[in-house]
């Protein structure tokens, strides 16, 4: 990307400058191009924009004012298609705003009488699905014919990913904080500070947010995680091992314990408070010092060992934990690290020095759900790969490498912290469902359901979408389109005759699946071109690895 | 006996004892256009237009050729041929066979967009109708073609202004030429790949006149290459052949670009949604313009387009044949246009 020229856009209407963005941004695979798109568009665009649009690329969804049903219910009655129709659309463009967008009659087209085309800012339609979001379906329905009317296909896109969620445009949190940056006078960790947490993009002004006076007086304010990459080819390659503190790596939800002002937030690493969820910890009130800040691990723990983080998945899609819940998935909190202390940023400190301090800090306490995430001890990396192999015993996933004297940084970051998990388990398979992707793998077969062997019957136990390179899915989409046996809408049953090596992290009990087991992290590891569907592995094996590691 | 039949071999006229486009050798092929799922090598005799002729040639070296023009009738075994332009490419026509009163008409592929090059559809009357469907669904709605042409003119310019290169990837046959009038305008020198190079000097040969292309060779001077507006075929994305042009931005020219997950599995820095084929809409128009009774769909969404005719009162049944590559609609994903080279990827 050239820096010479800025690529300023002519434009008043703010959403047809949203919309650019957006395409934009779904054109490149290249960072430095969507940075400077990002910056582009912080430049120009309206301010109540911007704090929508950091807003929605940080997670945040806008006020779902109509269900996707009813959306498309309207799509279909003002494009004049039949409903099977348009699900043959929607399953070969894999996205329903999308579709909706390609099957609208033109712009100025659809109401019956001529309106006048006005162009509106992005906050204006956020703001209107807030209005309208308990009036009748009447009103909500005029509401978004007229706004189709008024756009033309790239807004249309936009508009409806608004209200059917999920902008995954490939925007990290770094990328954000770079392109704010650029614009705004601040360092990028303090930016990062300021666009998290808990603040609403419909009240807060991006004077509020990143303005010269804006501090951060939302006392639920998380920090930034700090995350690490995968260790590939061991630690040999660290240097000496006395510079290295390593813990078992766990597998829950990553977690910060805030408690500022006698109030208690929880959150996760998704940047989503969770405090209801976890009332377990809400006892920490009272004993946890003010102006604290605690990294760690939300944990289904019983009081001996870690469960099966898939005891912990029953619980956190509840809006209401039930008493059962809380009796047959209890939490704990794994604590590894402290951001601030007396209400002081110390992610500064080196880490011996904040480990001391949560040691001191919750021996103190002595709260059964407030535990201490265990060091492994190691004089030597031969002494540590043997430990690691302690891994699954210890209901962990592997091995955390932090360097002593680390600070807490910002983002994924390379150098002071790695994680070195354990190989995954794996089991041959063979497919026999096979359903179109969405997004880049639109019209493609690249959704696979996968079975083993049962006596002579096929048990599906497992959906995987990854693991294939593109030209994998190539072949295997033209292998499904030429071995269909039947179709359910969009499933297709295959012929099994493709058997994979399907890699997983986890296995747990599951009454929700017809082979009585459930996976964590399922994916295609390899696809196994020496192996004939009879040569692949049985429900048996599959419960011999339930009773080994599934608890 | 019907008046053609599907076989497996291809269309099949029983009564002329002649086949349309087939896809196994034959005695007598009628040829719709010289792409290469439509135009197969190994059958004794050939008829099609006579600007498909030098096409086929290129492409399949020397047999036995007739060449005939638009609306002349040929009686082959007593049944009366006769072509009809179908606006999809250079010399590419509809058959229309007549036999005892009753009429079909063989579509090939089409589009009812006139793009100056290809001689504008010609709808012809006829009771049944044997259609493609390529992009036989309603998401699919084109663009005029001057309005994309001014989206390509722009990536070109903002490309040029980057410094960077513009590599337009569009069919060597048909689409290439084309496009060719859209980037003359915003460029002195058209760089051209091989592939596109070669049909170039077949139809110059045959007396078309288009804007001049370098072909790109070893001996292309470096500074042609800077800041470079080249077109090449799809196959050229992601090869060495390209990295010379360095830094480039790619475009695609396709009707899949409609959709944004294969424009984003192309990995394009731009796509055009222009097709050779017609749209939803398009292939509507043109089979109410028939009149037909009865309607084969082919190569395409077959199942969907005949559904949706026969709702609203055309009897309509779905053939499968062996034009395009696969079942519904032959999206193109890298590793099949590395092998095959037929139209619209």
């Amino acid at each position: 990307m050239s820096n010479d020229r800025p690529n300023i856009v002519s434009c008043d209407n703010g959403m047809a400058l949203f919309a650019k963005l957006v395409t934009t941004l779904g054109n490149t695979t290249k960072t430095n191009e969507k940075l400077q798109a990002l910056v582009d568009y912080f430049s120009v665009a309206d301010s109540r924009d911007k704090v929508w649009v950091i807003a929605l690329f940080t997670g945040r969804k806008p006020k779902r004012a109509v269900n996707s049903t009813l959306l498309a219910g309207w799509a279909m009655e003002v494009a004049g298609l039949p409903g099977w129709l348009f699900g043959e659309s929607y399953h070969t463009v894999g996205d329903l705003a999308e579709t909706i967008a390609l099957l609208l009659p033109h712009k100025g087209t659809l109401l019956p009488a001529p309106q006048e085309l006005v162009t509106h800012n992005l906050s204006y339609y956020l703001h209107t699905f807030i209005a309208i979001e308990k009036e009748s379906e009447a009103i909500r329905k005029q509401f978004i014919l007229q706004s189709w009317n008024e756009m033309d296909h790239a807004e249309r896109f936009v508009f409806n990913k608004l209200i059917t969620g999920n902008f995954r445009i490939g925007i990290s949190q770094k990328m954000m904080v770079n392109a704010l940056g650029k614009v705004v006078d601040f360092e990028p960790s303090v930016i990062a500070h300021h666009i998290s947490g808990n603040w609403d993009p419909a009240t807060l002004s991006f004077e509020d947010l990143l303005g010269s006076e804006a501090t951060s007086t939302d006392h639920s304010k998380p920090y930034p995680f700090y995350l690490a990459y995968a260790l590939e080819g061991g630690p040999g390659s660290l240097g000496d091992p006395s510079d290295w503190q390593a813990e078992w790596k766990w597998d829950g939800i990553r977690g910060q314990l805030i408690k500022r002002d006698g109030q208690l937030f929880v959150w996760s690493r998704g940047e989503e408070l969770m405090t209801e969820k976890f009332i377990e910890y809400h006892a920490l009130k009272d004993h946890l010092p003010d102006g604290i800040v605690l990294d760690g691990e939300i944990m289904p723990f019983d009081g001996e060992l870690p469960l099966s983080f898939n005891v912990l998945q029953t619980r956190i899609g509840r809006k209401n934990v039930t008493k059962k819940q809380l009796v047959e998935a209890p939490v704990a909190f794994f604590c590894y690290d402290i951001l601030e202390y007396e209400g002081n940023d110390i992610r500064e400190w080196p880490l011996t020095e904040r480990r001391l301090l949560i040691e001191k800090i919750i021996h103190e306490l002595k709260h059964p759900v407030l535990r201490l995430s265990e060091i492994v001890s190691f004089s030597s990396w031969d002494e540590l790969t043997a430990e690691r192999q302690r891994s699954r015993d210890m209901g962990s996933e592997g091995l955390m490498l932090k360097r002593k004297l680390s600070s807490y940084q910002v983002g994924r970051k390379r150098g002071d912290w790695w994680k070195w998990k354990i190989d995954p388990m794996t089991i041959d398979a063979v497919m026999i469902y096979a359903q179109k992707g969405s997004g880049r793998r639109s019209n493609l077969y690249t959704d696979y359901t996968f079975a083993v062997k049962d006596g002579d019957q096929l048990v599906s136990f497992t959906k995987a979408y990854s693991g294939l390179t593109d030209k994998e899915f190539a072949q295997v989409d033209a292998f499904v389109k030429r071995n269909s046996i039947e179709k359910f809408g969009p499933v297709r049953t295959v012929k099994p005759e493709l058997v994979f090596e399907i890699a997983f992290e986890g296995i747990a009990a599951s009454n929700r699946h017809k082979s009585g087991v459930a996976l964590r992290f399922p994916r295609i590891s390899r696809w196994r071109k020496d192996k004939k569907p009879d040569e692949i592995n049985t429900l048996a094996d599959l419960k011999q690895m339930l009773v080994q590691y599934g608890k | 006996m019907a008046l053609i039949e599907f076989t497996d071999k291809g269309l099949y006229c029983p009564a002329g004892r002649f086949y349309i486009d087939p896809w196994r050798p034959v005695e007598r092929a009628i040829i719709t256009h010289a792409h290469s799922d439509h135009a197969r090598c190994g059958s004794n005799n050939y008829l099609s237009h006579r600007f498909t002729v030098p096409l086929m040639q290129l492409r399949m070296g020397p047999q036995n050729y007739q060449g005939i023009d638009w609306g002349e009738t040929v009686h082959i075994n007593g049944v009366a041929v006769t072509l009809f332009p179908a606006g999809h490419m250079i010399g590419s026509s509809q058959v229309r066979v007549e036999y005892k009163g009753e009429t079909w008409v063989v579509s090939g592929d089409y589009k009812l967009e006139d793009d100056g090059i290809s001689t504008a559809f010609e709808p012809v009357k006829c009771h049944t109708f044997i259609s493609e469907s390529t992009f036989g669904l309603p998401i699919y709605k084109w663009k005029p073609q001057a309005e994309i042409f001014l989206n390509i003119q722009d990536w070109v310019l903002k490309n040029q202004d980057a410094g960077k290169s513009s590599i337009l990837l569009a069919y060597s046959l048909g689409k290439a030429q084309r496009v060719l009038p859209c980037l003359e305008t915003v460029s002195e020198r058209i760089l051209a790949h091989g592939a596109i190079f070669n049909s170039q000097e077949a139809l110059q040969a045959a007396g078309w006149k288009l804007p001049a292309v370098e072909r790109v060779g070893i001996d292309t001077p470096k500074e042609h290459l800077k800041a470079a507006v080249v077109i090449a075929p799809p196959s050229a994305d992601s090869s060495p052949w390209i990295r010379r042009f360095g830094p480039y931005s790619v475009g695609v020219c396709s009707g899949w670009m409609q959709v944004r997950g294969n424009m984003r599995r192309r990995n394009a820095d731009a796509g055009f949604a222009l097709s050779d084929h017609a749209d939803w809409s398009g292939l509507l128009e043109a089979v109410k313009l028939t009149g037909a009774e009865k309607v084969f769909v082919t190569h395409g969404f077959q199942a969907t387009f005949s559904r949706y005719l026969n709702e609203i009162g055309i009897e309509a049944a779905e053939v499968k044949t062996e034009f395009g590559d696969e079942d519904e609609g032959a999206v193109a994903t890298p590793a099949e246009e590395e092998k095959s080279s037929n139209d619209e990827q």
